[in-house]
């Protein structure tokens, strides 16, 4: 756990302050209630602000930088500070997707599909406060935000039945011409690092992410730098969802800086770029190409509002064949038994 | 130390069993096929030797860059014309020729194979040219079948495909390459490699053969830089590679951000891994055909043993007595068991790594067994008190040496197994089948052989996990590399 104490570059309460009167209303997603005004003595209620962390292994670590970034609502008021995160970040954050890898990995498709599900749940559960956030940050009516929250959650539930369906879709028993039994089944990739979309920061961050894990893979997410509140209020969802800490890592702060430390990374098998723009994209393909990463860099305009079909899900999946003899059993064509 | 039996009082001697060299008909010049023709490149002519004698076998006219441009184009012709457009069913029926013609020539392309590569004849005849057949055969079959692969309804061919392929299986990754393209609907340039371009010009003659549109396969031999020309052209929507670890990483940094579709399959060092239960006759001959299976000259080799503590040396002896009674020599011979290195420069690459290896303090064995005067040759060997760290243990050596290394535990046999940048291939040879099963799911390898090794099949996917590159060959899932498979947002 990070200790509370290691503040060091808060931002002064000034700017902050200057929000109370007029911007509380919608730039505090966790803490605000629109339309409640508590009336006690004359004062207006200062409401409790988030610190948006990053998180890693399961923890909401400060950046180790000790920096933060300021983040504004769709009107450009100040609505928070997130935690820029470093180098150091990215790796502590790709240590931890490590470590989770096995246990992950190695569950029973069965399980995770219901930890899938239970971070639908959860969602669903915090529907409201998504469509605070949404609201403030991309600037669109509730009734618009309330349907994007409940398409996160579709979605969510979509890949909870992926889980054990996987092998059977891509996997096969292959009828080699021999006395052997051969069977190909998928495999997660690894470590994933990921930069989710810029503008849609909850269907297009939970459509990047949860393919990802959805196979078994565990992934380093870099939020939207315009929009990060609702990545980090969604950590908080899979920190309360069963996910095993490290299987999902979110960092915050500037792709541009955090990515190519990722994509150069020994440890780190493969990129989604579907977040990156074409000048970060190239630097980070050529950067892959120093261990062989797979690189999803999806060519067409991701429509997250529509079915989101399989392409991401064999994005991170490796397929492996296993052979083993079946010796003259078989050569005697099973009738004479 | 164990140490090998010295060669057996009562041996018998094995006669000659030479092939006959007129069969494969090898001319004096080859030309390139672009077009649908057999044409001169504006490139210089290479010569190709029989590595089994270190002689010049036959001149073959190369690709000069416009010579790419000439073959993309036709390519994109024959796709735009005929081939993007036509039925799978009638696509399908041109494959099927193909795999007819390879079996119907199979014996000379099986000289044509040894001549070039200095693989035994054995070899060439029961597992290059065959697989090559049914690779034809298998994707034939997938052609009108593309709605039932599971990429959508309709999935799309990409366009032209630019594909270069290695020295080691000249016949087999050509079909590899070519057969699964050409099903899935795309027009091929393909650049074999530079010492072993003539049976993939004799593949030419049976495409012509089979009434293939023209510019629908064009094949261009050349040394890398047409490579590089190829895999770098705009022309081209897409690359698959096979060959080192160290070229694929070029391609794909050059490729960055083209959007360009890449399948690498690439190096490997792979851990054959022995249980003290394993079957230890059988593994032993798993465990050479593992790694001097065409001289070692796989990607997917089972370079590094990792024997089981407890018996290592009994395993150890019988090995080196089992590769005593190799025999090395003319690759024609129908009873040679490991022939030719395949150039002077492999050989001094295997030289290099095995005398890094003396260096490091690893203890070198090598057959007693005699070898030629002339020709490349490099006899099998074995490296004993080999660590991880050492170089041999490491790099990928191609060529008929195997790094012994020993462990105590399943668990410490996958943490070695799993050392590795590579992740190619993977043995394992114990009798208790769940132990089979736990391992196989441990190992980070795309494809991985319990009590057999090195076998293949078009059904069978074939490719890499980490650094051994990605995208699959055969099966199903070798159909992806050449479909626009983004079904993101599909209705």
């Amino acid at each position: 756990m990070t200790s509370e104490g290691a503040v060091t570059s808060e931002r002064p309460l000034t700017s902050e302050g200057t929000l109370t009167s007029e911007g509380a209303r919608t730039s505090e997603g966790a803490g605000s209630t629109p339309g409640v005004e508590v009336e006690k003595t004359g004062d207006a209620r200062l409401p409790v602000a988030k610190t948006y962390k990053l998180y890693v292994g399961g923890a909401f670590p400060r950046s180790e930088s000790g920096r933060t970034y300021q983040v504004a609502d769709s009107h450009g008021s100040f609505a928070a500070n997130a935690a820029r995160g470093s180098r150091k970040d990215a790796r502590d954050a790709v240590s931890a997707a490590r470590k989770a890898f096995g246990g992950w990995s190695g569950s029973t498709a069965y399980n995770r599909g219901q930890v899938i599900y239970r971070i639908a749940e959860m969602l669903e559960g915090r529907r409201a406060q998504f469509i605070d956030l949404i609201t403030s940050t991309e600037g669109v009516p509730a009734g618009t935000a309330g349907a994007t929250v409940d398409a996160a959650v579709d979605r969510l539930v979509h890949y909870a039945g992926w889980t054990d369906k996987l092998a059977a879709v891509f996997g096969s028993a292959n009828p080699v011409a021999g006395p052997f039994f051969a069977f190909s089944t998928p495999e997660p990739t690894g470590v994933v690092a990921a930069i989710a979309p810029q503008q849609d920061s909850l269907l297009g961050l939970v459509s990047v992410l949860a393919p990802i894990i959805t196979s078994g893979n565990v992934v380093v997410l870099i939020a939207s730098q315009l929009r990060p509140l609702p990545a980090i209020t969604l950590a908080e969802v899979l920190a309360t969802s069963d996910v095993p800490g490290g299987v999902v890592n979110i960092l915050t702060g500037d792709p541009a800086e955090i990515a190519p430390h990722l994509a150069a990374h020994g440890d780190v098998n493969a990129l989604d770029l579907t977040g990156g723009d074409p000048e970060l994209r190239l630097t980070l393909e050529r950067l892959a190409a120093g261990t062989v990463k797979r690189v999803h860099s999806p060519t067409r305009e991701p429509d997250f509002s529509r079915p989101p079909g399989t392409v991401r899900l064999r994005a991170f999946l490796e397929i492996k064949s296993v052979w083993h003899p079946t010796g003259s059993i078989s050569l005697a064509g099973g009738g004479g038994y | 130390m164990p140490t090998a039996p010295s060669s057996a009082a009562a041996r018998w001697d094995y006669a000659p069993a030479p092939e006959s060299a007129a069969i494969g008909r090898v001319r004096d010049r080859y030309q390139m096929f672009v077009g649908g023709a057999f044409v001169d490149g504006r490139g210089e002519d290479l010569k190709t030797l029989n590595p089994a004698t270190a002689e010049p076998l036959a001149v073959v006219s190369t690709a000069s860059p416009a010579d790419v441009d000439d073959a993309v184009r036709a390519a994109r012709g024959a796709y735009d014309g005929v081939w993007g457009r036509m039925s799978g069913a009638e696509r399908g029926k041109s494959l099927f020729r193909i795999a007819r013609g390879i079996a119907e020539r199979a014996r000379e392309l099986a000289v044509v194979e040894t001549l070039d590569n200095g693989k035994p004849i054995r070899e060439s005849r029961d597992v290059d040219v065959p697989t090559a057949s049914a690779h034809f055969f298998y994707h034939a079959g997938w052609a009108d079948k593309m709605a039932h692969a599971g990429y959508g309804p309709d999935p799309r061919p990409l366009g032209v495909v630019g594909q270069v392929i290695p020295w080691n299986f000249p016949m087999l990754m050509a079909a590899w390459k070519i057969a699964p393209a050409l099903a899935t609907g795309n027009t091929v340039v393909i650049k074999p490699a530079e010492t072993t371009p003539l049976s993939i010009l004799v593949l030419a003659e049976i495409i012509a053969d089979s009434d293939l549109p023209p510019g629908v396969v064009n094949i261009l031999p050349g040394a890398g830089d047409i490579g590089r020309e190829l895999v770098n052209h705009k022309g081209i929507d897409k690359v698959a590679f096979t060959g080192s670890t160290e070229v694929g990483k070029q391609i794909q940094t050059s490729l960055a951000g083209t959007g360009r579709k890449l399948t690498l399959e690439l190096g490997g060092k792979a851990a054959n891994i022995v249980f003290d239960d394993a079957p230890v006759d059988q593994a032993v001959e798993g465990i050479i055909n593992g790694i001097f299976f065409n001289q070692g000259h796989v990607c997917c080799a089972g370079s590094r043993l990792l024997i089981q503590e407890s018996v290592a040396d009994e395993f150890v002896a019988k090995l080196q007595a089992r590769i005593t009674t190799l025999r090395l020599g003319d690759p024609m011979d129908k009873n040679t068991d490991i022939g030719a290195i395949n150039s002077a420069t492999q050989l001094a690459r295997v030289r290099e790594l095995t005398a890094i290896g003396d260096a490091e303090g690893a203890e070198r064995w090598t057959s007693p067994c005699p070898v030629p005067d002339r020709g490349y040759y490099f006899p099998p060997t074995l490296f004993t008190n080999v660590t991880q760290s050492m170089r041999i243990a490491r790099d990928e050596i191609f060529g008929p040496v195997l790094a012994v290394l020993t462990f105590r535990t399943p668990d410490e046999a996958v943490a070695k197994a799993n050392n590795t940048p590579y992740g190619l291939s993977a043995g394992i040879w114990t009798e208790k089948g769940s132990r089979i099963l736990g391992m196989a799911a441990a190992m980070r390898a795309g494809v991985v052989w319990a009590n057999t090794f090195n076998r293949f099949d078009p059904s069978a996917a074939f490719g890499g996990y980490k650094e051994s590159g990605f995208g699959r060959e055969g099966g199903r899932a070798g159909l992806a590399a050449y479909l626009d498979t983004d079904d993101e947002g599909a209705r």
